[in-house]
């Protein structure tokens, strides 16, 4: 038996070694993301040089920016010839650019409300208003906070309503309780059938505006609590969001009338639905403002005036809920047929099947899609500035640039305006894609 | 024994109307047919007592009256004694040429926007999709605004090109971007043009001939051509012979500076050109969204198929995945298109004269026919959708895939 050994025996394990600087790090993504090919390379190198054009010429411009001047000569006396952005046209408008520039503003001899603590009228109104959209549209973008939430967003228009309009205070008040009765008249008639619950209660509603529309004195806007403000006043941002609000809310369900009319074994109302859809997707909402504005006059009684911003809210709510129900009507399509034989085979009718089985799912589907057409939308209640109401583009392009103090401040306003819509805009769109994430049930 | 009998005769009754489904539907297609009569008549009635209140009529003479205004930019002739009916011809073919333009650029814009966002370079991808959600997140009336401002504010007027030392210069002697619009060489045709037109077009359907011939090749006896430079070759070559044969007859009349602004050439109006940017770089964005979406709906096993069979990058990108990307894209492609015509109508915002600005527009204003010219530029639109869908409709029904 030979002595000999090893000379030598590793008896722990040699930790590994790290990886060379060229496969890891910054470096290795670098080569990877940026440098993969020599195309790849180019291409990087003029992305880099587009950044710098972009920043080099825009981040100091906003950092030289002048914030508190009164009028154009000023801030170019201020800024003495370099290149910076005149803001101070920003803080100056603020109220025209959210509000409009006819929004009655409080002052000392204003009267005041509400234990002598509030101006009766006064930006306090449409802001207070602006707070209570999100209180009451939260129960409904987020379906995990408690339902009863959703009492206050029942309540949220007529509020909004008063907030916003004033007036007298029973108009909102009166629009409520026939809301409410004809909830009550609904909920009694729809055991036994869902159409009758449905034109019961709408009957019920309209007996009860009327019969009260009657008790409202003639002069009951004298001396409101809230000072009345004619639709004519309003405007800037304001304007926009007021449109967008209204409208998508009234184009969803109209949209999905329209979508379950589509789809009707019913060949008139079919055609009707079909008619209407594809007319209002075949013209530019232009041409609908236009009626709005023009036409849409000669069609309600005579001797009746209606306010162009609910003529605005017709055309565009019509506009809109065209493009809602072909969204829903793809949802709808999308489901499998045996879904609908399903709720056959339960033994349900026509209402309790779309409701309870049907548009659940067909309306999930469908979520993407109408948050799409919503931002649509949003985007152009801008054009209703072509028709001369005073939205934030109409602010711009009217009053404010027009003005011998801002005229020539372009970039600074359209900048700002762009800013706010690329704000609410992305927000809706990510918050779409946060609901899409949530409500994916299918196991993926 | 069991005796059958007949089922009982049910009488009708009125109260089946509302509850049998045999009759149900039929109750309430009249229901609605009256109320569709009855707000039909309510709302005629109400337009016919208005109009004759306000001492008006629906005629359409207005349209052969004189128009008495003046179109800055125009595609045939046209002055102030022109029609009414010419001037809204003028604007349509106004809108057709800016949503043509916008419809090409947009489609590139798009495409390159599309297959960048997919590309490896992080940077790259990064700025497209940065592009993609500002202008996608921005009203396009904005857009539109603020390059009709960069045209106004930021280019130079035509007194800046004068002087010994021009503070602005044309772009190649021939194209010179000022505030009023931008100036570009217009063709002249001298005698003996007809003829190069001609072989130009025939040498375009030469090209086609080849490529036919050139795949008819490879299927029928495998040997493959070659494609690219000799289809350059057929395009450009009979061209520019015959060009030079028959003595250079094509001339480029250049814009020049006299007096005050420029003359000769061909002008194309500011606002023309921030539409026609605007609408491309806007839509553009949705293309690319679409681009991308019809790329990724492609499943990674069909590519690695292709390569499975010995297809190079090249030819899996020309024969397997863009022929059913195409499929995904074409559909909102077109509707995008649609959406650009639909769009250009924003041409008044900026005064370019296109039919919402000429027949909805001054013409509305000057003769009061508010009813007659919405109708008419309602049905201008709904003609331009509805042959836009027909066209689709065709075309997805080509490409559907054909399943039993």
């Amino acid at each position: 038996m030979s002595d000999t050994s090893a000379a030598f025996v590793r008896t722990e394990q040699v930790p590994p070694s790290p990886p060379p600087s060229s496969a890891t790090g910054p470096y290795k993504w670098a080569k990877d993301n940026l440098f993969s090919t020599w195309l790849y390379g180019l291409l990087t190198f003029v992305s880099c040089y587009v950044i710098y054009v972009i920043l080099g010429n825009t981040l100091p411009w906003i950092f030289a920016g002048v914030w508190n001047t009164s009028s154009l000569a000023e801030c170019r006396e201020v800024l003495d010839g370099v290149s910076g952005g005149c803001f101070s046209v920003l803080t100056e408008r603020w109220n025209q650019l959210l509000f409009g520039f006819k929004y009655p503003q409080a002052t000392e001899d204003t009267p005041r409300t509400v234990l002598g603590l509030l101006p009766t009228v006064g930006y306090w109104r449409p802001s207070l208003t602006f707070l209570l959209f999100f209180a009451a549209a939260a129960p409904v973008l987020f379906y995990k906070l408690p339902r009863k939430l959703l009492l206050f967003t029942a309540i949220f228009p007529f509020l909004a309503y008063y907030l916003i309009w004033g007036g007298t205070i029973m108009t909102p008040i009166l629009a409520l309780v026939g809301t409410v009765v004809g909830y009550f008249v609904y909920q009694r008639l729809v055991t036994g059938s869902f159409a009758a619950g449905f034109f019961g209660g709408i009957a019920a509603a309209f007996v009860v505006w009327i019969i009260g529309g009657m008790l409202i004195p003639e002069n009951a806007n004298e001396g409101a609590m809230l000072q009345a403000v004619p639709s004519r006043d309003l405007g800037g941002f304001m304007l926009n969001m007021m449109l967008g609000v209204a409208c998508v809310s009234l184009s969803v369900p109209l949209g999905i009338a329209l979508a379950l009319g589509r789809q009707s074994d019913m060949p008139l109302i079919k055609w009707i639905c079909v008619i209407f859809i594809e007319f209002i997707r075949g013209v530019p909402l232009i041409t609908l403002l236009f009626v709005a504005s023009v036409m849409l006059a000669y069609f309600f009684p005579p001797g009746t005036t209606t306010d162009l911003f609910l003529r605005v809210v017709i055309m565009i709510t019509m506009f809109s809920a065209a493009y809602i129900a072909e969204v829903i009507r793809g949802g709808l399509a999308a489901l499998p047929r045996g879904q609908y034989e399903a709720a056959d085979s339960l033994g349900l009718d026509y209402p309790q099947a779309m409701r309870l089985i049907i548009l659940p799912q067909a309306l999930k589907i469908s979520i993407p899609g109408i948050v799409n057409v919503a931002v649509g939308l949003f985007k152009d209640t801008t054009l209703v500035s072509v028709i001369s109401m005073f939205d934030l583009v109409g602010m711009i392009r009217g009053p404010i640039l027009a003005s011998t103090e801002w005229n020539g401040v372009y970039w600074e306003l359209l900048g700002f305006a762009a800013l706010l819509f690329f704000v609410v805009c992305y927000g809706i769109s990510q918050y779409s894609q946060w609901l899409e994430r949530q409500l994916a049930t299918d196991h993926r | 024994m069991t005796i059958m009998t007949d089922p009982p005769q049910e009488s009708f009754r009125l109260s089946m109307l509302l509850n049998d489904t045999r009759y149900r539907s039929y109750t309430f297609q009249f229901i609605a047919l009256i109320v569709l009569i009855a707000s039909a008549a309510f709302l005629m009635s109400n337009l016919f007592s208005n109009l004759a209140a306000a001492g008006l009529n629906i005629s359409y003479q207005f349209l052969g009256s004189p128009a008495g205004y003046d179109i800055n930019q125009t595609l045939i002739a046209y002055d102030s004694q022109s029609t009414n009916a010419r001037a809204a011809l003028v604007g349509i073919l106004n809108t057709l040429l800016v949503a043509f333009l916008a419809c090409v650029t947009a489609t590139i814009f798009g495409v390159i926007a599309g297959v960048l966002r997919l590309s490896n370079n992080w940077l790259v991808s990064k700025l497209m999709s940065f592009y993609v959600e500002i202008f996608r997140n921005i009203p396009v009336l904005i857009w539109i605004i603020i390059i009709f401002t960069i045209m106004i504010a930021v280019l130079p007027g035509p007194r800046a090109f004068r002087g010994d030392e021009p503070s602005a210069s044309m772009v190649l002697n021939a194209v010179a971007f000022t505030n009023r619009g931008v100036y570009i060489p217009a063709p002249v045709w001298g005698p003996g043009s007809l003829v190069v037109v001609a072989t130009f077009i025939l040498s375009v359907f030469g090209v086609f001939a080849y490529r036919r011939y050139a795949t008819k090749l490879l299927y029928d006896t495998g040997r493959l051509l070659p494609m690219g430079w000799p289809s350059l070759a057929i395009l450009f070559v009979p061209t520019l012979l015959i060009y030079f044969i028959m003595g250079m007859p094509i001339g480029l009349d250049y814009p020049e500076l006299k007096g005050f602004n420029f003359s000769g050439g061909i002008k194309v109006g500011g606002p023309l050109i921030a539409l026609w940017f605007a609408l491309s770089i806007y839509t553009g964005a949705f293309i690319a969204e679409n681009v991308r979406a019809g790329i990724q709906a492609i499943s990674k096993g069909q590519s690695e198929a292709a390569g499975a069979l010995g297809l190079r990058q090249g030819r899996i990108m020309n024969l397997v995945v863009l022929p059913q990307a195409l499929r995904v894209i074409i559909p909102p492609l077109i509707s995008q298109y649609l959406n650009i015509t639909k769009n250009s109508s924003l041409a008044i915002a900026v005064g370019y004269a296109d039919v919402t600005a000429t027949l909805g527009g001054i013409t509305l204003n000057q003769t009061g026919r508010a009813i007659e010219c919405v109708l008419l530029l309602m049905l201008f639109y709904l003609t331009i959708s509805l042959s836009i869908s027909a066209i689709m409709n065709v075309y997805n029904n080509s490409v559907k895939l054909k399943e039993r």
